[in-house]
């Protein structure tokens, strides 16, 4: 009985704390991790991304006059505590989700569709919803996956002089639909370009990696990509490190390069590249506005060490994305408090260009964003860059690049059109 | 006062041999699916559903099948995340290779399924026991996710490697898919528990429950009195997988709608399960409900106190619930070991008693 009453009474508790009130401001949900295998990379990139909407509240008085209301949930880098942090704050107005992970990201995908909620998976999720065809409410821009593939493969064909037949390149990747996701591509890309590949699967959380790297002793590939994340990635330039692999044939994806990767690694990380869609270091105006209005009135979300860290960076640039479809949206309808659906019209009619960069307090940050009805996978350009262990810094190396659109577009339709089968999707027509 | 026998008189062997005999046992077990059928609908929406309602039927499902296994035959199991797994991808591969069978048989066949999977890894169960069959069923756990992620077949060739549920509908309702609504996720679900457990209530009563009982006790013992081990472990390693391929199925089918099986079906899922059933009570059906409730609702209830009521940083209340959560696993545990059920079968007994207790 007792128990029972207990049960009944706490119960009782949830039901009144699950239930949020709907506000009036623009509700921004952060579904972040800053506990677990993956808190290494998770916490710079959630600090970004709530300081930027801090910085808009406390400068600008929010965006176009509304206030933001930013909400954070712990996610864990789990599927199930990301299904529940998205009912649970989905109730509350959430114009956008960025989840900052592939497999919540494809939770998300009907059911936000379903709740004509915006998901942003920017350069990470499900790769074909770059077809907004199909995907209408999910976007990847400025990047997918299959772009990065095709692009640092593109730089290993600049380095062997536009010849890479023959070569072995291996890919160590996370055991799980994020790690999987460049696999076809590659696929593709071994058949046109005549080169070997091998794939080296690292199961979560990635701590262990010992046979993978002895393999790769072994054969001795000429290149090793790798789409790492968390503690993974450490363990990964550790153990590259300790063969003595040649740093700069050792290429991450966007998700494979931060700070935290390489440092505890000293100078044997020196010359491991990785592929960027963004700037790096905090040589940018916005950041003298973040130390000025957020991190010296002590409203950053960290302590302020992480400002200029790639991870931190891309918080930044995904939240400014994210406010600048809104932005956009509340030009589009004319109403200041826009609603999910309104957002997603702002993120599809997204145009940020330079200029507008610059005047941002980001000059040169990205490439130009084009976001359009059929494609949410925007201009899919990315650059290289090094880190340089004695400097403790990255510096690009290689200008904003894009894909072979050849192959990766195709696979894109391919993928998609799988995708609207098995669900009975018509894709929609884009005028 | 509440709770006795006394007055209740049975005259007919079918009403000595009913499910609950006790008239109070009947009236509340009434009570509560009243409750759950015909209040609860009404009144869930999207987050009770999802993120309490659905997990807490799923994981009691696969409960309830590991208590057949260990609670009430004995034979140690961590291998419920990949039976688990075995149930998704069943379901998985049963809707999409026919896509007009009924979600009802889909979900009862990739039970089927895991059972005659279940049946193969049982086979050491008549050699080893205790520790060792751990270690073998543990071989299961990772062997059935490695399996799942290395062949394309069971994922459908599909890029990332990730299954996704289509929608499916039983009498034209949605049960399956983004179009499903609450209710209709929640009463599907339902079902399949609750008959379930009926079922496994009655099975643990009868001939086959007293069977692995028996073997659960003393096995030697159990082969001299004539009951056959092959069948008892077998038929209870089958049992178990039918109820954890079940709850993979519902969990992957319904609840999720899209898994990789490496972060959905880990091992610390089998450990999960491990945990509710130790700490609802083994060898108890109710215990296995309380354990999923408490290993489940729990850390949601305390997230929501916390974040929700008191506004303290998410990371913080994340580190604070390992601690609350782990505490109270070994409070209770010191203060019951037999378990959750155990302390509801002591208040049982006192109220029995009360008000003249001696």
């Amino acid at each position: 009985m007792k128990l029972k009453t207990l049960t009944a009474a706490s119960l009782a508790a949830t039901m009144a704390l699950g239930a949020g009130a709907v506000s009036a401001d623009l509700t921004f949900p952060s579904l972040s991790y800053r506990t677990g295998p993956y808190a290494p990379n998770g916490i710079p990139f959630a600090d970004g991304y709530a300081d930027y909407f801090t910085l808009l509240n406390e400068r600008d008085g929010g965006i176009g006059g509304e206030k933001i209301n930013f909400i954070e949930c712990e996610t864990g880098y789990n599927t199930e505590k990301g299904v529940e942090c998205y009912e649970s704050t989905k109730g509350q107005g959430a114009l956008v989700y960025q989840p900052l992970s592939t497999g919540i990201t494809y939770q998300l995908i009907p059911k936000a569709t379903a709740d004509d909620i915006p998901v942003h998976s920017m350069g990470y999720g499900r790769t074909s919803a770059a077809n907004g065809k199909v995907f209408s409410h999910i976007f990847n821009y400025p990047g997918t996956y299959w772009d990065a593939a095709s692009i640092i493969v593109k730089h290993i064909l600049d380095q062997e002089d536009g010849d890479i037949n023959g070569k072995t390149i291996a890919l160590v990747y996370h055991n799980s639909a994020y790690g999987k996701e460049p696999i076809r591509t590659l696929e593709e890309l071994a058949k046109k370009h005549g080169f070997n590949l091998t794939l080296l699967a690292v199961d979560h959380p990635g701590q262990e990696q010992k046979s993978q790297w002895l393999q790769i002793r072994r054969e001795r590939p000429d290149y090793v990509l790798m789409w790492g994340w968390g503690v993974m990635n450490q363990v990964a330039v550790q153990e590259a490190a300790n063969i003595r692999f040649p740093m700069d044939h050792f290429i991450g994806v966007w998700w494979s390069a931060s700070e935290n990767d390489v440092l505890p690694t000293g100078d044997g990380s020196n010359g491991y590249k990785a592929i960027n869609f963004h700037g790096v270091g905090k040589d940018f105006p916005l950041y003298d506005d973040l130390q000025k209005h957020v991190v010296d009135t002590g409203k950053a979300a960290g302590d302020g060490s992480n400002l200029g860290t790639v991870l931190y960076n891309r918080g930044i640039y995904a939240a400014m994305l994210a406010s600048e479809a809104a932005r956009t949206a509340q030009e589009i309808h004319g109403v200041s408090n826009i609603t999910s659906a309104q957002m997603r019209d702002g993120m599809e009619a997204l145009k940020i260009d330079q200029a507008r960069m610059a005047e941002i307090g980001l000059p040169n940050f990205g490439p130009d964003i084009n976001v359009s009805c059929d494609s949410h996978g925007g201009p899919g350009q990315a650059a290289i860059m090094q880190w340089d262990a004695g400097a403790k810094s990255w510096s690009l190396i290689t200008d904003y690049t894009g894909a072979d659109r050849e192959v990766v577009d195709a696979l894109i339709m391919e993928d998609s059109a799988a995708y609207a089968t098995e669900n009975n999707i018509t894709p929609r027509s884009c005028g | 006062m509440f709770y006795r026998e006394s007055g209740d008189f049975k005259t007919s062997y079918a009403a000595d041999q009913q499910t609950f005999p006790i008239r109070f046992d009947r009236i509340v077990v009434a009570l509560i699916l009243v409750c759950a059928f015909l209040v609860v609908p009404f009144f869930i929406n999207d987050y009770w559903e999802k993120s309490i309602l659905l997990p807490f039927l799923v994981w009691s499902l696969a409960a309830l099948g590991l208590n057949i296994l260990t609670g009430y035959c004995g034979q140690v199991s961590l291998g419920t995340g990949g039976f688990m797994a075995v149930g998704a991808y069943a379901c998985y591969k049963l809707t999409t290779g026919f896509p007009d069978l009924n979600i009802i048989f889909v979900i009862l066949l990739s039970g089927g399924i895991t059972a005659l999977v279940g049946i193969i890894f049982g086979l050491p169960s008549l050699r080893i026991k205790g520790f060792y069959l751990a270690v073998a069923t543990l071989a299961s756990q990772f062997f059935l996710v490695w399996l799942f992620n290395k062949v394309p077949w069971f994922y459908n060739y599909s890029a990332s490697g990730q299954i996704t549920m289509p929608e499916r509908s039983v009498f034209g309702t949605a049960v399956t898919g983004s179009a499903a609504t609450p209710s209709a996720t929640y009463l599907f679900s339902l079902l399949f528990v609750v008959v379930f457990a009926f079922i496994a209530r009655n099975l643990t009563r009868g001939r086959l429950g007293r069977s692995w009982m028996a073997i659960r006790d003393m096995d030697i013992a159990a082969e001299i009195i004539g009951v056959p081990p092959l069948q008892a472990k077998l038929s209870a390693f089958a049992v178990s997988s039918f109820y954890i391929g079940l709850s993979g199925a519902l969990f992957f089918g319904v609840y999720l709608g899209a898994v990789e099986p490496t972060e959905a079906f880990g091992i610390d899922k089998s450990f999960l399960v491990l945990f509710m059933i130790i700490i609802g009570g083994l060898g108890s059906i109710f215990g296995s409900f309380v354990g999923a409730a408490f290993m489940v609702l729990l850390p949601v209830l305390f997230k929501n106190i916390m974040v929700g009521g008191f506004g303290w940083p998410t990371d913080m209340v994340q580190h604070f619930i390992f601690m609350l959560v782990g505490g109270l696993i070994m409070f209770f545990l010191i203060v019951e070991p037999h378990g959750l059920a155990q302390l509801w079968r002591v208040t049982k007994e006192k109220l029995r008693l009360w008000p003249f207790p001696h």
